[in-house]
């Protein structure tokens, strides 16, 4: 594990959060860009564990972004651990602001979305990206390198963060596929 | 040797794909460009194939039909295909819940700039609606199609982005 985090964990949030509703496509809430947020207003902090624990309740589900449970703001969680396709791994994490301020290494892959769960869908991202943002609660900024899976995880949940799904970025017109199997 | 559009439609089941190629191999038609997909369930196929007439073709695919589950039309097309202006490759996504006339209102838009879709795909997947197109548009016209786009989609309470298409020629 990187030392980017400066050993932050999901318990330095002080609170197990709360599993909340999570809102999906054609959700107007979905479609906003959010604005930015205080990282130590204890408001943020709360949704920032609201989103783990409810991440942490959904089976397969890698990331979870501020609208995807109705609130308009730049705030996320991702959890990669142990999924197959991850190299780089951070472990549980939660950002406010997050910005990609480098990106490379271009491939398409599929993906989908607790927001949009009957479909998914084609989509190039960055096989590595360097995030800057703030961790909740200290506000303390940090950069992030990553690459494979979550690097594809933190793009996914900036651009909930930006109003954007993955129909956004569909690769072609045959990139939106029906769900086969629920994960 | 004429050029014949032919369609299969119907109540899916495995099989059709190799009962229809093969009926078309025995009369010595040359399968071209098709697609195949399925839409809510149904079997589509449409294809492009040279060889026979079409009467020959229709009475060859008439016993794949005769149950009634599938419908095979064949229509003789013109060889000389015109040539579309060369245009700027570009994507359009559209989603939001589901209402009549989504994909006239922001296909006309595009239409009116000149701009010639390529490939679309529609799902509808609960109550919301999806179109992605690919489409080729005059050069120079993408910045006032994609403003166009954006009063028409605010009309109708759905999103829409309009990027260039990504050509990687290895």
């Amino acid at each position: 594990m990187s030392d980017a985090l400066h050993g932050w964990t999901p318990e330095a949030l002080g609170d197990p959060g709360e599993v909340l509703p999570v809102v999906t496509a054609p959700d107007a809430v979905l479609s906003r860009p959010g604005p930015e947020v205080d990282p130590s207003d204890p408001k943020v902090v709360r949704l920032a564990a609201d989103l783990m624990a409810t991440m942490r309740v959904s089976p397969g589900c890698v990331g979870l972004a501020a609208p995807q449970v109705g609130v308009s703001a730049q705030v996320f969680v991702v959890d990669v651990t142990g999924h197959p396709k991850a190299a780089t791994v951070h472990g549980a994490f939660a950002l406010c602001n997050a910005k990609v301020v480098e990106a490379s290494r271009w491939r398409p892959g599929r993906e989908g979305c607790m927001s949009v769960p009957e479909l998914t869908g084609d989509v190039k991202r960055a096989g590595r990206v360097v995030v800057e943002a703030a961790l909740p609660g200290t506000g303390e900024p940090v950069r992030l390198t990553t690459d494979a899976f979550e690097a594809r995880a933190l793009q996914h949940e900036i651009d909930h963060c930006a109003g954007l799904l993955f129909l956004d970025r569909a690769a072609g017109a045959h990139a939106i596929h029906q769900r086969k199997v629920y994960l | 040797m004429s050029e014949l559009a032919i369609t299969v439609i119907g109540q899916d089941r495995p099989g059709i794909v190799a009962d229809v190629s093969e009926a078309l191999a025995r009369l010595g038609a040359n399968l071209s460009d098709s697609t195949m997909t399925r839409l809510r369930g149904h079997f589509t196929w449409t294809l492009v194939c040279s060889g026979p007439g079409a009467a020959e073709v229709e009475a060859a695919l008439g016993p794949l039909a005769a149950d009634g589950r599938l419908l095979a039309t064949v229509r003789e097309v013109g060889t000389e295909v015109e040539a579309a202006a060369a245009g700027e490759p570009y994507l359009m996504s559209v989603h939001g819940a589901d209402r009549l006339g989504i994909v006239a209102a922001v296909t006309r838009v595009l239409a009116e700039a000149g701009g010639n879709i390529t490939d679309l795909t529609t799902r509808l997947t609960g109550p919301l609606y999806v179109l992605v197109a690919e489409v080729d548009l005059p050069p120079g016209t993408a910045d006032p199609v994609a403003k166009r786009l954006a009063e028409v989609a605010a009309g109708l309470d759905v999103d829409v982005t309009l990027r260039p298409a990504e050509t990687d020629v290895l």
